[in-house]
């Protein structure tokens, strides 16, 4: 076991990925010489050379649209959005054309694209740099959507997505890089928990708390400081957002009765939306209250200054535990 | 046969036909084709780094000692401003500032070329475009601290908003220049013709918006300068990763002219940006100006340019500084003499103890701003957030008050 943080995890699942396969390429902005904006690709263009650590020019679109061409032909490419705002301009490429390829060519074709976006706020940045656009991608067919929440899975999950046949978007939470956890460099992929299953990040009797991406070490906080109150909170990572393992989510509704989602992306037509249609109308008769939601308003991500109120913290997931237990 | 970056084709040598799928390959390959020397007679310049005025036959210059000094005064200023915004960040009072050391010549020339009733569209970067509209620092600062997105009146000051994602912008240029030739303000006559002025960078070239702004504005002979700020650097990729030929003979294939100025000259900025204002004014349609500079600073405060650069290429361009040519010029005319040196050394003090102090003293938004002016009226969802958010807070107030 090594302790790094989840931006060093990356680059070490990076790494990895980029050594057993000669086919995987890392294309983006400032991803070569710089080591990307949050370092996550550092030193990798050294020991791998340009023609597999791509500097491309400034243009998401173009990033998307030739990393496609690249995986017709065979390679692997990883590709990193610079900032989750900055993907809207490649959402073309990535909707209508890498999402749907397998299907138009009635699975003659495969493009194994993993997009890697840093995502949601809490670092004080100014617009476009803090966003949560998950349920955009969640709601095209095609792509597999995951988020890794710890430098454990960071370096598991981002091996797994380049070694998946299909799409995925890979969304790591960037005020989480720094994150210190233990990873076994040494573990084999194959023994891994898959990259599409949920995992109980802590078990609970009262409430399952359902949640991902930066969020996860919150809802950790959370629960660790419900149990002052007596409650009892089972705390769930999806990690995979396309799809969800609901079989792992609808066992611990089933479980505890009571269920809250949170996500820093707009509770509005969110992933929390389609969690809670599917544990009520799964788990209906285990519920003691309908499930809630909490996360982001239904506004654009406000200025920096106002974003502790935009994000929920420990107070409010805990706020929305309590009001599960008044009904 | 190997088709290079660049458009031509050339002869592969023998040892590398047929190999092409193997990637240690292709580092050599893309070694074959270098990017198209820069020509330095193309470079549009009216006052050297040394000071020296030279005179271009297309560009007279109409600017009295006067005006030069008001730049020189601008230059002075809108640097001033930066540095102390800089000095904010590094005090936790900005969250990130984007810096326009070494751009001031190419922002302070372009916006003193506009007249009242010109249209700006800008990057996050024109500070001191801003400064020739007359918007308030403070303002520019708010949105670096996170106060607001934005939040001076566009329309009021012919400035548009600051746009992070880039060349997004330039669409919206040509647009409101098309929305000025379908009101009939395209007029070179009166003296009251408009016209628009869109700012970005040598990354920005690259954007699939900008070369489709370059079609529409071409296409509709639309009245808006590009004005281009090569500062080298987009980021950490150096010019090269995004063009193989000089970014201003880009235009002529959208059917446009393009020309290269002195983006470190004022002058010859103020010059050519005028003259283009003026064709788009009298209906010949777009430009498109390379000011051709540098980023002397990082790209924001986030940034560490060592990490990817040589220090020696500053040091280059230190010797072409933009504020620099224009005092020596200024005193050895004897068009300006130590006093008015001293005095706007004197009021840039002044300024940026005030960005400083205004700054500081900047109040947050309510909390309950984050729900304001999401559409023209509240919907019933948004309303329902907005009154359980209100609520929820005030259990912490009420809170607070019991404990006292």
């Amino acid at each position: 076991m090594t302790t790094l943080t989840l931006s060093k995890a990356l680059n070490e699942g990076l790494r990895k990925a980029l050594e057993d396969d000669p086919k995987v390429l890392i294309m983006g902005e400032d991803v070569g010489k710089l080591g990307g904006v949050f370092r996550v690709t550092d030193g990798l263009q050294k020991d791998f050379g340009e023609a597999r650590l791509i500097d491309t020019p400034l243009a998401e679109s173009g990033i998307i649209g030739t990393a496609i061409g690249l995986a017709l032909r065979g390679y692997r490419p990883v590709c990193e959005i610079q900032f989750d705002g900055f993907v809207f301009p490649a959402v073309d490429q990535i909707i209508s054309q890498l999402a749907k390829m397998r299907y138009r060519s009635l699975g003659k074709l495969s493009l194994p694209v993993v997009i890697r976006i840093p995502c949601g706020g809490g670092i004080g940045a100014v617009e476009h740099h803090s966003e949560s656009p998950e349920a955009v991608f969640a709601h095209t067919a095609g792509l597999r959507v995951v988020a890794c929440a710890d430098a454990a899975d960071a370096f598991t999950m981002i091996q797994q997505a380049i070694r998946s046949d299909d799409p995925v978007i890979f969304f790591e939470p960037k005020r989480r890089y720094w994150d210190k956890g233990e990873v076994d460099t040494a573990a084999d992929l194959a023994g891994a928990l898959p990259m599409d299953r949920a995992r109980v990040v802590l078990e609970g009797t009262d409430v399952t708390l359902l949640t991902y991406g930066p969020l996860v070490r919150t809802c950790l906080e959370a629960a660790i400081a419900a149990r002052e109150d007596g409650r009892s909170i089972e705390v769930v990572d999806l990690r995979s957002l396309s799809p969800l393992d609901t079989e792992t989510i609808f066992a611990s509704v089933r479980r505890t009765g009571r269920c809250v989602v949170a996500h820093e992306a707009p509770v509005y037509a969110g992933l929390g939306a389609e969690i809670a249609a599917r544990v009520t109308e799964a788990c209906f008769y285990h519920l003691e209250a309908p499930v809630l939601r909490v996360g982001g308003f239904a506004t654009p991500y406000p200025p920096s200054r106002l974003e502790e109120h935009y994000l929920p913290d420990l107070d409010r997931i805990l706020d929305a535990v309590d009001r599960t237990f008044g009904y | 046969m190997t088709v290079e970056p660049g458009g031509a084709t050339t002869a592969a040598p023998a040892s590398q036909q047929g190999q092409q799928g193997q990637l240690s390959e292709l580092s050599e390959l893309s070694e074959l084709s270098q990017p198209v020397a820069d020509s330095s007679s193309e470079l549009i310049q009216l006052l050297t780094p040394e000071g020296e005025r030279i005179d271009h036959p297309d560009y007279p210059v109409d600017l009295s000692a006067a005006d030069i000094r008001d730049m020189y005064r601008d230059l002075v200023l809108v640097r001033r401003i930066d540095t102390e915004a800089i000095a904010l960040q590094r005090q936790g009072e900005l969250g990130i500032w984007a810096s326009l050391l070494g751009q001031e010549a190419a922002q302070i020339g372009s916006g003193r070329a506009l007249s009242p009733q010109d249209m700006v569209f800008p990057t996050y970067r024109e500070h001191g475009v801003a400064w020739c509209r007359g918007i308030d620092p403070v303002k520019l600062l708010e949105l670096y601290r996170g106060v607001s997105h934005g939040g001076w009146a566009p329309e009021e000051h012919k400035f548009h908003l600051y746009t992070i994602v880039i060349g997004a912008q330039t669409l919206h240029a040509t647009g409101y220049a098309m929305g000025i030739q379908r009101d009939g303000a395209v007029d070179g006559e009166s003296g009251d013709g408009e016209a628009v002025i869109v700012y970005f960078g040598d990354g920005a070239t690259s954007q699939g918006d900008v070369n489709e702004s370059f079609v529409w504005a071409s296409v509709f002979n639309a009245p808006v300068v590009f004005f281009c700020q090569n500062n080298q650097w987009a980021i950490s990729e150096p010019l090269e990763k995004q063009s193989r030929i000089p970014l201003y003979q880009r235009a002529r294939g959208f059917g446009f002219p393009g020309l290269r100025v002195d983006g470190n000259d004022v002058l010859a900025c103020y010059a050519v940006t005028k003259k283009a204002l003026a064709a788009a004014r009298e209906g010949q349609g777009p430009t498109m100006i390379e000011a051709f500079t540098y980023r002397m600073g990082a790209h924001t405060t986030t940034d560490d340019p060592t990490r990817y650069r040589l220090a020696s290429e500053l040091e280059m361009w230190k010797l072409k500084d933009p504020i620099e040519r224009v005092r020596v010029y200024l005193a050895r005319t004897g068009q300006a003499d130590q006093d008015f040196f001293a005095a706007i050394d004197e009021e840039a003090k002044k300024v940026g103890a005030g960005v400083r102090e205004a700054c500081r003293n900047m109040p947050d938004p309510p909390p309950m701003a984050i729900f304001d002016n999401v559409y023209t009226q509240p919907n019933a969802i948004l309303q329902a957030e907005r009154e359980q958010y209100a609520a929820y807070l005030d259990t912490f107030e009420r809170e607070e008050g019991a404990s006292r």
